[in-house]
């Protein structure tokens, strides 16, 4: 009797990339939810635009490699990526924008270096620097949380606006949207102000700004259930929190009334999403358990320098960057110890 | 017999299925010797043996038909009585499905002993020469499936003395139950063997290394122990996971001890024995009967009858197969070995070897493979967290796969001990551990190119060499006569008789040279 043969092992186990990346949406959904209830249908609308885009865009690029779309698409890492990116966005940003930076991030930084795992550069993140740095004035339009706000922008609203980039009748932008927590700690850091007059604002919730300290903790949520399913491991997320947490503990002790207190480094921006969510796609961060802990430490450091001293609030996006760059060679400089083999053998 | 021992832990390493319970159900069965029986040469590591039979030739069953020709090598006997039919190349279970010389045997259905050599009962009263010699003598191998010569491994002498002996219990594969059935059919065998090995290496303790998942062997083995009277062997019993079987593993596990890396045990004073070799050197040392049948498991889904036999070398697996109950409809592949290391045979019609201890029918559904091919590695590190030997599975598969050889051996290639744990955990579905192979098959064959052409320029400068001197020599020989000869005609200066001929020559060979339009010259240059 003649068999077909293969190659050892013949068993395989149940994971799968479809799999990880469906556990990454899955993780997804509380601090989504979390963005819509305090800001309304830009959110989704945004989600929408950019996984329609991702999935296009991914088709077509895919398509002229004559590669398999349908297989291609199955992996779900382009709706990862979108939606990601439609999450770090402006709830009202002019539709085209979205599905500018949503196209870059799939065609130019990830299909163009050969698709996934082959990227350097996180797409998403690289995505939204695209879109910053191009367009700031709508990059940084948000809505105030819809707690504080005088009234609630309708569906139909929403897409009227995401797709005439104008405010509704009678209304103007002042009136609509605000500032980020972060934008707001910056700029008024900037004018002298003390941060205990910054908190007069109804801006501010406990630590953080109103509503954004309870996104972060969804988006947290999430990424405990990533860690608990095994999809992500801790060190990425716990270095970069903790080492986040321990700079701007410092400065917080000198001086508090310059710099705020680090729990709203961890809860105001995109510090949580960015932690477990963005630091942590395996394909741009490093990958040894040493060089894990130092990835996730330095975005940390970044993100408290970029955000204290650098001309973007947006500190995240630009960290996780940097810090792209520098994971090969972290990876090459902490190899672990292979078994048998002394410390003193080679480093 | 220590109660509690401290068991320590190796990296990574899974939580497999075991599917134990398909086979270890029922007593070891002696199948039937099939009337035609192919006993490979090469059943082991190292040179593969010579034969000394010729075909035609009548056999015993015990007589060795081949034997060790080189230190690394094993002699190989007749299963069965019968005669020689042929000797010729027979497919063999290799991965490559490649054949190799084989001595065919035609059983005669009496199966009757060869005069065998005289039981060393008393072993104790032997040097452990004498000993080493007798197993050397049955052609056994390393039972646990990488078949190294035994009397080579309990070659001992002239190294750090053995501290610990370690028997591999483990059977960490999912499936494989032949160790377990041994270990319960067979339990005072293998503590004979263990005291022999003992008595020969110069352990003074033994280690027997059992997964948590085998508590009647365990149990066995120490009834067994207690008979004896052996204090000093030790069973231990280890968590079950894959691979804590493998040799490097299950001495981490044991001793808390890391076996160099490029290294052999046999530096950190351990040697490791697997339990079915222990089992066959009590056979050969107080039976002299050689190694001509082993335990083989027949399993899986694939399989009628899932159980343990026992099966004379060169029996042809689909034999063995049919013995045991035939194929069931759903069979899908035969792998000889487990699910995680073992090979898919292409064909049934090879025989057992002696590093022959599963053949896994396995069905589709047990052996998915990758359900679809596989996708881009996403670096998620899944492969490293569960590597055993601390590599970095997903560095080495990317510069496997762009064929840079010094990367891969930077990044610890032969650390690999093939287990498969990464490829199993891998999202992405790919085979890892084939690039491995590949990678380690493209480094040998550069090395022996580069051996051959070593050869070869040494060879081309040995020939260099001699043209040259065989020159000089010619060049030393003529200068010799030419002085020789000036010598001469200076000697003649020196008697006027002499010189006077030699003018009147002189004047004779100018007038001659005058006279020819063309002047001789010598050949020299």
């Amino acid at each position: 009797m003649l068999f077909e043969t293969r190659s050892s092992p013949h068993f395989s186990g149940p994971q799968s990339v479809t799999k990880v990346m469906g556990m990454v949406l899955l993780a997804l959904i509380p601090g989504t939810a979390a963005l819509f209830w305090y800001f309304g249908w830009g959110v989704l609308i945004n989600i929408a635009i950019a996984i329609t885009t991702a999935v296009v865009a991914e088709a077509a690029v895919v398509g002229l490699r004559r590669r398999d779309i349908g297989y291609a698409l199955g992996d779900l890492s382009a709706v990862v990526t979108a939606w990601l990116l439609a999450l770090a966005l402006p709830p009202l940003l002019p539709w085209w924008q979205t599905v500018m930076g949503t196209a870059f991030a799939i065609v130019i930084v990830k299909q163009l270096f050969g698709g996934l795992g082959y990227n350097p550069f996180n797409p998403a993140m690289a995505g939204y620097v695209l879109l910053l740095v191009s367009f700031p004035v709508t990059m940084t339009r948000w809505l105030p949380p819809d707690v504080i706000s005088s009234q609630g922008l309708s569906l139909a609203d929403s897409l009227h606006i995401i797709w005439s980039n104008s405010p509704p009748a009678g209304q103007t932008w002042d009136a609509l949207t605000s500032a980020t927590p972060l934008d707001q700690m910056r700029t008024q850091l900037s004018q002298n102000q003390m941060i205990s007059e910054i908190r007069e604002s109804p801006l501010w919730g406990d630590f953080g700004g109103r509503g954004w300290e309870w996104v972060g903790n969804w988006f947290l949520l999430g990424g405990l259930f990533l860690l608990w399913r095994g999809v992500i491991n801790w060190r990425i997320p716990v270095s970069m929190l903790a080492s986040l947490a321990l700079v701007a503990g410092v400065f917080w002790a000198i001086d508090s009334q310059t710099h705020p207190f680090p729990a709203f480094h961890l809860f105001s921006g995109g510090a949580m999403l960015g932690a477990f969510f963005i630091a942590t796609d395996p394909v741009t961060a490093s990958t040894t358990p040493r060089g894990q802990l130092i990835y996730g430490a330095l975005i940390g450091l970044f993100v408290f320098i970029i955000r204290t001293w650098g001309g973007y609030p947006d500190a995240v996006a630009f960290s996780v960057l940097l810090m792209n760059m520098a994971a090969p060679t972290i990876d090459y400089y902490t190899q672990p110890r292979i078994f048998g083999q002394r410390d003193d053998d080679d480093a | 017999m220590s109660e509690s021992r401290t068991i320590w832990s190796f990296n990574g390493g899974l939580h497999l299925d075991d599917h134990k319970s398909e086979s270890n159900g029922r007593p070891i069965v002696d199948l039937p010797i099939p009337a035609i029986l192919t006993v490979p040469l090469q059943q082991h590591i190292g040179q593969s043996a010579e034969p000394i039979v010729q075909v035609g030739d009548g056999v015993k069953k015990g007589q060795m038909i081949a034997r060790a020709i080189d230190f690394v090598s094993a002699a190989v006997h007749a299963p069965t009585s019968g005669t020689v039919t042929a000797i010729e190349h027979r497919p063999i279970p290799h991965p490559s499905g490649l054949s190799d010389t084989c001595i065919v045997i035609t059983a005669d259905g009496e199966d009757r002993w060869d005069e065998l050599p005289e039981p060393m009962t008393d072993y104790t009263s032997y040097s452990t020469a004498d000993l080493r010699e007798r197993i050397r003598w049955a052609g056994i191998v390393g039972m646990g499936g990488a078949a190294f010569p035994t009397a080579v491994k309990v070659n001992t002498s002239g190294q750090r003395p053995i501290d610990t002996l370690i028997i591999n219990a483990a059977e960490c594969e999912p499936y494989i139950t032949c160790d377990d059935r041994l270990m319960r059919d067979q339990s005072a065998d293998i503590v004979d063997g263990i005291a022999i090995l003992q008595h020969i290496t110069g352990a003074r303790e033994c280690l027997i290394g059992i997964e948590d998942n085998k508590p009647e062997a365990a149990q066995a083995l120490r009834a067994a122990i207690a008979e004896r009277g052996a204090a000093n062997i030790d069973v231990v019993v280890v968590p079950t996971l894959y691979p804590s079987g493998g040799e490097k593993q299950l001495i981490q596990l044991l001793t808390g001890q890391e076996v160099p890396s490029q290294g052999l045990p046999s530096s950190i004073g351990v040697l490791c024995q697997n339990v079915a070799t222990s089992a066959a050197v009590a056979d050969a040392v107080l039976r002299g009967r050689p190694l001509i049948s082993r335990i083989v498991t027949v399993t899986g889904r694939g399989a009628q009858n899932p159980g343990n036999y026992r099966v004379a070398i060169g029996t042809p697996a689909a034999f063995v197969v049919e013995q045991s109950g035939g194929y069931s409809s759903d069979v899908d592949r035969l792998i000889l070995g487990g699910p995680m290391m073992g090979f898919a045979l292409h064909s049934d019609e090879v025989p057992v070897t002696k590093a022959a201890n599963c053949l896994l029918a396995a069905a589709k559904a047990e052996v998915p493979g990758p359900r679809d091919a596989a996708r881009p590695c996403i670096r998620c590190g899944e492969c490293a967290r569960v590597c055993p030997a601390q590599l970095l599975p997903q560095q080495l598969y990317w510069y496997a796969r762009s064929r840079d050889l010094d990367k891969v051996q930077d990044y610890h290639l032969f650390d690999c001990i093939e287990c498969g744990c990464c490829a199993y955990v891998c999202p992405s579905h790919i085979p890892l551990v084939h690039y491995y192979r590949f990678a380690k098959t493209e480094i040998w064959t550069q090395e022996r190119d580069r051996e051959r052409s070593d050869i070869a320029r040494r060879r081309h400068e040995a020939r260099q060499a001699r043209l040259e001197r065989l020159e000089q020599e010619r060049k030393a020989r003529l200068r010799q006569k030419k002085e020789a000869l000036e010598k001469k005609s200076t000697d003649a200066k020196d008697d006027p008789k002499k010189a006077a001929i030699a003018a009147a020559m002189k004047r004779v060979a100018d007038k001659k040279a005058a006279q020819s339009a063309t002047a001789e010259q010598t050949p020299e240059e």
